[in-house]
């Protein structure tokens, strides 16, 4: 499935029923060299817009809000040991965890890519 | 947000912010560069490493002059004022009649007179305070048509000396009227970076002419105020309005070595009962270096727990060092848990996290002491 964008700035990327979920290059960029990303536990329930990770950057704290309904299966611990994938990788390495959903359907009120761009460049 | 923007003042190096792509945002009243194109960690380790230049003109500039300006600006200041010799600087702070801090400044003898640097968010008022109460035979002139900036980093010495050579011999907290490349500047050998550097007074019209000059030099970078934030923190510097404010004493800021030898004889100066007091029983707390454990920044007003869970202090800064490649932080803790080594705990998100009390700075000071 093609990727889906949040206005949060997270891509959603769904494969098999599950999600993996990361945020996007436009966030790494405004938030700068990332030192520290707190991910979810496994088995964590998220609710849409409910808090899911943060990033930290040398300046701040970001939030990350769940783009969907769902359960944390799979964190990419690799952000642990590297959270610098992050600005290197936004869209693929840096990817911060995966999760089963609970509605499929909630994709649908997602952004496709180019509505995403079309969203940042409106920013 | 349009609006504010209209509102907000602009240095004399605003135009060349913006033109080398600064970020810029609303800081004390000013629009000012947080970060360049290299990022706050790129500009960090830049100024540790070689040199960077940081426009600081949004602090306020200050002239004392008149017979009596040394005893009156001592009824308002710790310092031993009457002590500095021509062309010597010294930190200090203005204090309350409560004993706490109303600014921290730095206090240049220039010979016929005394020059102040004041932080931006309190010139003001300092301003105010220091009219209402330096007695007659003070003039205080307010320097609106200088810009401040600070060249810092082990390579800022060199690099200035390109344009004035006599600048090398200046020592830490010295100071000197100079010509910079044939303008006319105040030169400190100071800055907030712990890093060797200069703060150079420049006129107005002339600030961007030099600012060019100095980034024209292959070791120099524009720096903002990001990494002008993690470097003072990283040296251990406060930040007025974190660090230190008017709830806060000297004695408990850890400062109590800018109350000098005479002054505590002395006292005379505003709060100096409740800080004499706290020199000789001591304060019931203190501000100490803290150092997290894991990976998690602890950012300020996060709650500081003993072991046993209870609050014994708050963070008053934090974030993390590119330097030590390290979350760090400083923040007030209960007096009997100020030691080095002890352990605490940091409530971040909900989670205590355990850190430990360390000694300040994280990153050992280079100044030039000759």
């Amino acid at each position: 499935m093609a990727k889906k964008f949040s206005q949060e700035h997270e891509w959603i990327e769904l494969e098999d029923g599950i999600a993996t979920i990361g945020i996007t290059d436009y966030a790494q960029q405004s938030l700068g060299d990332i030192v520290y990303v707190e991910l979810p536990e496994i088995g964590k329930k998220l609710t849409k817009d409910g808090d899911a990770a943060v990033v930290e950057s040398v300046k701040a704290a970001s939030d990350v809000y769940a783009p969907l309904d769902g359960e944390v299966v799979e964190i990419n611990e690799d952000l642990d040991v590297n959270p610098a994938l992050v600005n290197e990788a936004p869209e693929t390495d840096g990817w911060f965890f995966r999760m089963s959903l609970t509605d499929e359907s909630q994709l649908d009120e997602l952004m496709d890519e180019a509505a995403y761009k079309d969203f940042v460049e409106g920013l | 947000m349009a609006d504010d923007q209209t509102e907000l003042l602009k240095t004399a190096l605003h135009d060349l912010h913006v033109e080398l792509g600064g970020k810029m945002v609303p800081f004390a009243g000013y629009d000012m560069p947080v970060q360049f194109p290299l990022g706050v960690k790129g500009e960090h380790l830049h100024t540790r490493a070689k040199a960077g230049l940081f426009d600081v003109s949004h602090m306020g500039q200050v002239r004392l002059t008149g017979e009596h300006r040394v005893a009156e600006l001592e009824k308002l200041v710790p310092g031993d004022i009457a002590i500095l010799k021509p062309g010597r600087t010294r930190y200090s702070a203005f204090t309350n009649d409560d004993g706490t801090i109303l600014d921290d400044l730095m206090i240049t003898n220039a010979g016929d007179s005394l020059f102040l640097v004041i932080n931006a968010a309190c010139k003001d008022d300092d301003i105010v305070h220091m009219r209402a109460n330096l007695g007659d035979g003070v003039s205080l002139e307010e320097i609106d048509d200088r810009a401040l900036m600070a060249l810092q980093g082990p390579e800022a010495a060199n690099v200035l000396a390109r344009f004035a050579p006599a600048v090398t011999e200046l020592k830490f907290m010295s100071f000197a009227e100079l010509d910079i490349a044939g303008i006319a500047c105040f030169v400190t050998r100071s800055g907030y970076t712990g890093e060797d550097g200069y703060e150079i007074s420049v006129p107005n019209d002339r600030a961007e002419e030099l600012a060019r000059k100095l980034l024209g030099e292959d070791e120099v970078e524009a720096i903002g105020l990001g990494a002008r934030d993690s470097l003072r923190l990283e040296a251990g510097l406060c930040l007025y309005g974190n660090d230190i404010d008017t709830t806060t004493t000297p004695v408990e800021g850890d400062l109590n070595w800018i109350i000098n030898k005479r002054r505590r004889a002395e006292g005379g100066f505003k709060g100096a009962d409740v800080i004499l007091d706290q020199l000789e029983h001591g304060a019931d707390r203190k501000r100490v270096g803290i150092k997290p454990e894991g990976k998690a920044p602890a950012r300020e007003h996060t709650s500081i727990l003993n072991t046993d869970g209870e609050e014994i202090g708050e963070i008053t800064s934090g974030g993390f060092g590119p330097t030590v490649d390290a979350p760090i932080a400083m923040g007030y803790v209960a007096i009997e848990f100020a030691a080095p080594g002890t352990k605490v705990d940091l409530m971040v998100r909900g989670k205590a996290r355990p850190a430990e009390v360390v000694e300040l700075p994280f990153a050992p000071h280079r100044y030039f002491r000759g």
